[in-house]
Parts: structure tokens; C-alpha cells; sequence
């Protein structure tokens, strides 16, 4: 069992043994917080900081209960309202922050590769809580964890991505995870929300969804953000949910123990039909939700071991 | 004036396409003598021995970005013009995208002033072909023109306006003056920070595609068949843009194109983790791109090579890829920069220096750019071998926003003459 990285920034440089590591220690958590007594102090006297760049209830929460619940001492910053209003640059706040000793930096930026940007400039750990279209890998992990607790196994699997794949951090790192792991990955959607270059990924894409569910294990849903809806990208909401919005007879062409997945928030009646939703025989949207939190205590774990493991001088 | 004579040479003549041993004399500020004899006997001259060094026709750099006014902590006609002169580049033709954009005689005396006084190589500048550069008015062309500017160009930003463009190109013809173009079509490439394809996609990068650049030349020439006036493209780019830029020439329009020493040499792989000293406009391109442009430069379809020096301080470059500036300084490391395609075999050195110095000369009606009897004796002298590692804070400009930090590098100029007089001597 090996976990080798000093930060969590992308799926991208992670090892498969080390997605297997982190998922197993994931269980145990998930056991953990399953007990009336949920807490542990594994990050006791450590201090986490959630820096929020873009809104964010979900993740936030989930990141914030996660390290309740490992004992550590948890702040959230919304820095949408504070230093960027008044000029402040990232590397600035990033320094201001680092001054405070930190351990676990917990980071959500609007743009791609800020989140790497900050991490180079501060001693601390820091996890990726999603930067601009580029990756989220703790949704990616969750995701992972949520297909292998249901399917039994995290390999040979064909799975299907299906929506706005162009603006979405959560399919770039789900990509990169479920391919490292040996899965069959499809994307369905339409054409002007499938970035160019995909089909070099080894990917196959898939515009009519029907086919592109031909035979799945795993639906993946994704969200689609209002701002993309009129005429842009797509004609119209009504017509995205006609060609692309999950419904019982587009998953009848899945497998017949196909799952569904959404990252949340769900736009009911423009990707997902409701009933989809909340059929617990088929969705697990809400099993998503409790495995992000153990996954997300398990990344925290793992990184916290490794930054004790290091000589103190370089953190101070 | 006293004359020098440069001894052992091998000398550049990129429009005979040879290298030859020889030494030449500088009289006066120009080539009074070449001699096919490494060391002839000249009486009352100072000897230079070159100890086999190349000798070329110095660099005529086109599109220089230079911080006056407006951006004087970035770059200064003082500093230009040495980093010019430790990269072996005796004649910088200036950008007007300063601001306010070199849209009026009067600021365009006021730049030529100040070049006159700080910088030891020659300073040409172009002016704004709109004023502001907003593509909605022509600048007073005419007095521009009186007032010294050597060519017309917004620089990156594209006319949307094609009706104004044209007018602006019209008018242009009749006063037989030279228009720079940056071909991309506005509104693919609004936003774009890479390209796009699966680089950019791993990236999450906001990309445009390089048919956008196609699109952008494909318009301008046809304002070009329309109009008659002189144009140049600024950077070609893609191997998509390519045939286009081919077809125009064989059809006898008044055509020609550069391209950038980072599209040359480097590819959009070496972003690789957002690093924002490799943000360039346009973006850099595929491998498969770079090669295209590399041929096109050796048979001639691309005319000009230029390093499209643009300063940027540290704050501008150390943001997040998508908000940081774009630019890199590139005056002093364009020659050594551009060896490597010389070492790899994909380019000769006349065929270099046909698109460094000899090309935009010509271009711009300037007697320079050749290694020829009679020309100005504007040369670089330059070890082609000599290898070293660029260390960015050793570079002369002000700015060192330079994607070839650390780079491991081959050739080093040992002196620059400009008019005969040496404006660098390597230590």
C-alpha cells in the first residue's frame, strides 16, 4: 500500500495502486461514518483551510465534514467576497494564507491550473476542489468508489458520459481514472459540448445516446450549466432533454443492471428525468454524495501521513 | 571615420545562398570591400580576427515590441536596443500596440526621439492602420507616412469591420504603403488561450482552432485581390493556412509572410503544466504544425522570421494560464534560439538568414539585410557551436519573460556592427 503525492491536484499523476490505496482506506471510512461516534483524530492538530474561489455548498460541506470528522481544525474562507474584490492576486493570498501554516489546503478556482499555481508557492498539501474545466479528482474518486461498492470491481466496465463533456472537470478526471483502471469509457452528447481531440483519449464518442448506452454497466450524467442552455451550444432545453436527457426508455438500452450516476446539482427534466433519479433500484446519486466524504477523508488521511512523514523544517 | 577589416570569416551571403571563407572591410558605415582571401593586406584599417566565426547580415526583426509609451518598467528603447544588440539584431522595427497605440505623427516623432537617443541599433517604427487600433477609423496615413512610419499594422487585434478594413487597405494602396495583418477570424479565436485538440482538452484550456488563423488569411487575401495594397501576414502558423498562402503568391498579389521563432522551435506540449512564459499569440501549435512552418521557411513560402519581442513583467505572467499575459521577450535569444534548427539539419544558415535578415529588408525597402559590396554594415558575427545555458536574469531587457530559461543552447553572438561601428563585443 503506497500513497507517493504530496498534493491531490489532478487524477493525472496518480498510479493505479495508488487510486486502489486511497479507495480501500475510503471503506473504512465509509464504516466510520456509518457509527453513531464518527470521529477519529488521525488530522488531530493539523489545520485545514477551504478556499472556495467559485460557489460551491456541495463539495464545501463535504470537504468541511471530512476533516470534522479526522479532528482537524477546519476553516472556510469565500474568497469570491474578500481579497480578489480588492485586487489581490492568487499568489498573494496564496502567500498570505501559508504564512498562517496550514497543513491541508483544500482550493476550488474558476480557472485551469490555478489550483497547480497555488500549490507551488505554499508548504502545505493541497487537494484540487476543481479548477475550471480541467479536473476534479475527488469526484472522480467518489464516482470510483461508488461504481466498484456496486459493481463489485473497478475494471472491465463500459461506462458512458453523457452531457456537456466540453465545460465539465468532473468527465476530464472521471476519464482519466476509469481509463487507468482498464473501463471501456463512452462519451454521448451533442457535438458542440464534446471538446476536440477527445477521440485521441481512446475514447469512443457516441452523438445519438441510444446507441452511445448500447450495453453500459455505469451511466454518468452530467450537469448542464443554465448559461450553456440558449442556443449557444444547444437549441434549445426542450430538445437537449428529447436527445439527450435520461429517460426510461433511452436507459433501456443500457444493461439491465446499469446504474446512474449525477454529480450533482441535478437539473431535473433537462439531463435526468426525476423517477430516473429517485429509482433506488437504478440511481445512486445519493450513495455519491456519502462516498464523497469518506473518500474525501481518505485523500486528507493520506496526504496528512506523508506531510508528517517529511522533517518539520520544511513545513515551518 | 577609421575602417575595419574582419579577418577569417566564414561569410553569410543569403542571396547567393552560400557560405565562403573571407574577410570584409567596413568603410564609412558600409561594405567597402569583400575579399575571398581570409587575410588580405589593407592598409589603414583595424584588424578584427574572427577566428573562423560566421559573419552574416544582421537581423532586421519585424514587430518588435518596445514598453514606450506606456510600459516603460517593461522595456525601454535603452534596454530594446541592447538586448538587440547581444542577439546579433541590428535593425528592430517597432510595434504600435503600445499605449496610447502609435496612432498619430506626433507620438510617432516623440518614439522616434526617444530610439534615436537610447538605442545603439537602427529603430524603424510602424503606426496603427485604425486609430487606437479599434478598427473603426483609419489613422492620418499620409503624415504617418512623412513622419517616418516603415509599415501599417493593428497588430493582434483583427478589423471586424471588413467594410472599414477595406477603405483603410484602399487608401493604403494609393500611398504604396505596406499593411501587416494578424490573420486569425475574430470570433473562433476570441478567448482562445491554447489550441485546441487534445492538449488543450487535458488541459481544460479554453482553445480556438488553428482554422481559425486559415479563415483570418483566406479574408485578408481576398481584401487583397480587391484592394492592390502591399501585404504581409504577420505570423503563419498552421500547415492548414499554408496552401492558401501559396495559392495567393502564384496568382501575382503582393504577398508575403512571417512567422515566429517560438512557433519554429517549440511546440503546444512545452505548456505543459500551465507554464505562462510558453503563452504566445496565437497559441503554440502541434508538432505537425511547426514542421509545416519549418519547411515553409526553408522553401521560401514563408518569407520572414521574426521574434515578435514582447515584454511582459513577472505579475503579468504569474496568474492562472487563462488570465496571464501572452508574449515573450525574444531579441536576444532569437539567433540562438533558431541554431537548433540549423544543428538538427532543418535549416541552413543562408536560408536562415534570407528570413532574418535579408527578406524583411527587402520587404521594407531597406538597402540592408545583404552581405554584398556597398551595403550598410549592419553584421553579427556569430559561433555557431558554442554552447551554453540560458540563464533568463542574464538576458539585457527589462522583462524576462522568456520560455527558454535553462534551455540548453548552441551559438553565441560575439559582436554586432551597426553602420560599421560595433554595438556589441561579447566578453
Amino acid at each position: 500500500m503506497r500513497f507517493d503525492q504530496r498534493h491531490l491536484l489532478g487524477i493525472e499523476p496518480l498510479r493505479p495502486d495508488e487510486i486502489t490505496t486511497l479507495l480501500d482506506l475510503a471503506e473504512q471510512y465509509v464504516t466510520l461514518s456509518r457509527r453513531r461516534e464518527k470521529h477519529s483524530n488521525v488530522l488531530s492538530g493539523l489545520t485545514q483551510i477551504n478556499m472556495f474561489f467559485e460557489n460551491s455548498t456541495r463539495t464545501q460541506a463535504s470537504f468541511e465534514i471530512a476533516g470534522q470528522r479526522l479532528g482537524a481544525d477546519v476553516m472556510n474562507m469565500a474568497m469570491q467576497a474578500s481579497s480578489i474584490k480588492k485586487g489581490e492576486t492568487l499568489i498573494d493570498t496564496a502567500l498570505t494564507l501559508n504564512a498562517m501554516h496550514p497543513d491541508l489546503l483544500v482550493v476550488r478556482h474558476p480557472h485551469s491550473g490555478a489550483v497547480d499555481l497555488l500549490a507551488q508557492k505554499v508548504n502545505c498539501a493541497v487537494l484540487n476542489a476543481g479548477d475550471g474545466r480541467h479536473e476534479h479528482p475527488t469526484q472522480a474518486l467518489l464516482d470510483a468508489l461508488t461504481i466498484r461498492r456496486a459493481k463489485g470491481r473497478l475494471h472491465r466496465l463500459n461506462i458512458a458520459i453523457c452531457g456537456d463533456i466540453a465545460h465539465s472537470r468532473v468527465a476530464r478526471s472521471n476519464i482519466l481514472l476509469l481509463q487507468k483502471m482498464e473501463n471501456r469509457v463512452r462519451l454521448v452528447g451533442p457535438s458542440t459540448l464534446i471538446p476536440a481531440g477527445m477521440s485521441e483519449f481512446g475514447v469512443e464518442i457516441y452523438d445519438d445516446m441510444r446507441k452511445g448506452l448500447e450495453d453500459v454497466d455505469v451511466v454518468m450524467m452530467l450537469r448542464l450549466q443554465k448559461e450553456r442552455m440558449d442556443g449557444g451550444f444547444i437549441p434549445s432545453e426542450r430538445e437537449y432533454y428529447h436527445r439527450w436527457g435520461l429517460d426510461a426508455d433511452k436507459l433501456s438500452h443500457a444493461k439491465p443492471d446499469a446504474i446512474v450516476m449525477h454529480p450533482g446539482p441535478m437539473n431535473r427534466g433537462v439531463e435526468i428525468d426525476g423517477t430516473i433519479a429517485d429509482d433506488i433500484n437504478r440511481s445512486v446519486i445519493q450513495e455519491q454524495v456519502e462516498m464523497g466524504v469518506a473518500v474525501r477523508m481518505a485523500a486528507m488521511d493520506l496526504l496528512a501521513r506523508n506531510l508528517r512523514a517529511r522533517p518539520t523544517e520544511l513545513s515551518a | 571615420m577609421t575602417a575595419t577589416l574582419l579577418t577569417n570569416a566564414r561569410l553569410i551571403d543569403p542571396a547567393a545562398d552560400t557560405v565562403t571563407d573571407g574577410a570584409v572591410l567596413l568603410r564609412d558605415g558600409f561594405i567597402a570591400e569583400i575579399f575571398d582571401q581570409p587575410d588580405p593586406q589593407v592598409a589603414d584599417a583595424d584588424r578584427i580576427d574572427a577566428g573562423g566565426a560566421f559573419l552574416a547580415p544582421g537581423i532586421v526583426d519585424i514587430g518588435v515590441k518596445v514598453g514606450e509609451p506606456g510600459d516603460r518598467h517593461k522595456e525601454s528603447y535603452k534596454t530594446a536596443g541592447l538586448a538587440a544588440a547581444a542577439g546579433g539584431v541590428t535593425t528592430i522595427v517597432t510595434r504600435p500596440d503600445t499605449g496610447p497605440a502609435i496612432d498619430t505623427p506626433e507620438v510617432l516623432e516623440f518614439i522616434r526621439d526617444r530610439a534615436e537617443d537610447d538605442a545603439p541599433v537602427n529603430v524603424l517604427p510602424m503606426a496603427a492602420l485604425t486609430k487606437g487600433r479599434a478598427g473603426r477609423e483609419m489613422t492620418e496615413l499620409g503624415f504617418l507616412l512623412d513622419a517616418g512610419a516603415v509599415a501599417f499594422t493593428d497588430c493582434d487585434h483583427v478589423a471586424t469591420d471588413t467594410k472599414v478594413l477595406s477603405r483603410a487597405l484602399t487608401y493604403a494602396r494609393s500611398l504604396g504603403a505596406l499593411v501587416i495583418c494578424h490573420p486569425q477570424e475574430p470570433g473562433l479565436s476570441k478567448g482562445g488561450a491554447a489550441t485546441s485538440g487534445k492538449f488543450a482538452s487535458l488541459r481544460g484550456l479554453p482553445a480556438v482552432s488553428s482554422m481559425a488563423e486559415r479563415m483570418g488569411l483566406d479574408r485578408d487575401i481576398a481584401l487583397v485581390e480587391m484592394t492592390g495594397v502591399r501585404y504581409h501576414a504577420d505570423q503563419i502558423t498552421t500547415a492548414r493556412a499554408l496552401p492558401a498562402l501559396e495559392r495567393a503568391k502564384r496568382n501575382g498579389f503582393d504577398v508575403t509572410a512571417g512567422t515566429s521563432m517560438h512557433h519554429l522551435t517549440l511546440n503546444e506540449l512545452d505548456v505543459s503544466d500551465y507554464r505562462t512564459f510558453f503563452k504566445v499569440k496565437p497559441p503554440l501549435r502541434s508538432e505537425e504544425d511547426r514542421q509545416a512552418t519549418v519547411e515553409a521557411v526553408r522553401s521560401g513560402l514563408i518569407d520572414i522570421i521574426g521574434s515578435f519581442h514582447t515584454p511582459q513583467d513577472e505579475e503579468s505572467k504569474r496568474l492562472p494560464f487563462e488570465e496571464a499575459a501572452s508574449g515573450a521577450v525574444g531579441l536576444e535569444t532569437m539567433l540562438p534560439v533558431l541554431l537548433r534548427l540549423y544543428h538538427s539539419g532543418e535549416l541552413e544558415l543562408p536560408t536562415l538568414f534570407r528570413a532574418l535578415s535579408l527578406n524583411p529588408a527587402k520587404r521594407l525597402g531597406l538597402a540592408s539585410g545583404r552581405m554584398a559590396k556597398g551595403a550598410p554594415a549592419d553584421l553579427v558575427l556569430f559561433d555557431a557551436d558554442k554552447p551554453f545555458v540560458l540563464d533568463r536574469f542574464k538576458l539585457q531587457s527589462k522583462s524576462k519573460n522568456t520560455p527558454f530559461d535553462g534551455a540548453r543552447l548552441q551559438g553565441k553572438v560575439l559582436a554586432t556592427f551597426v553602420a560599421g561601428t560595433a554595438v556589441y563585443r561579447s566578453a
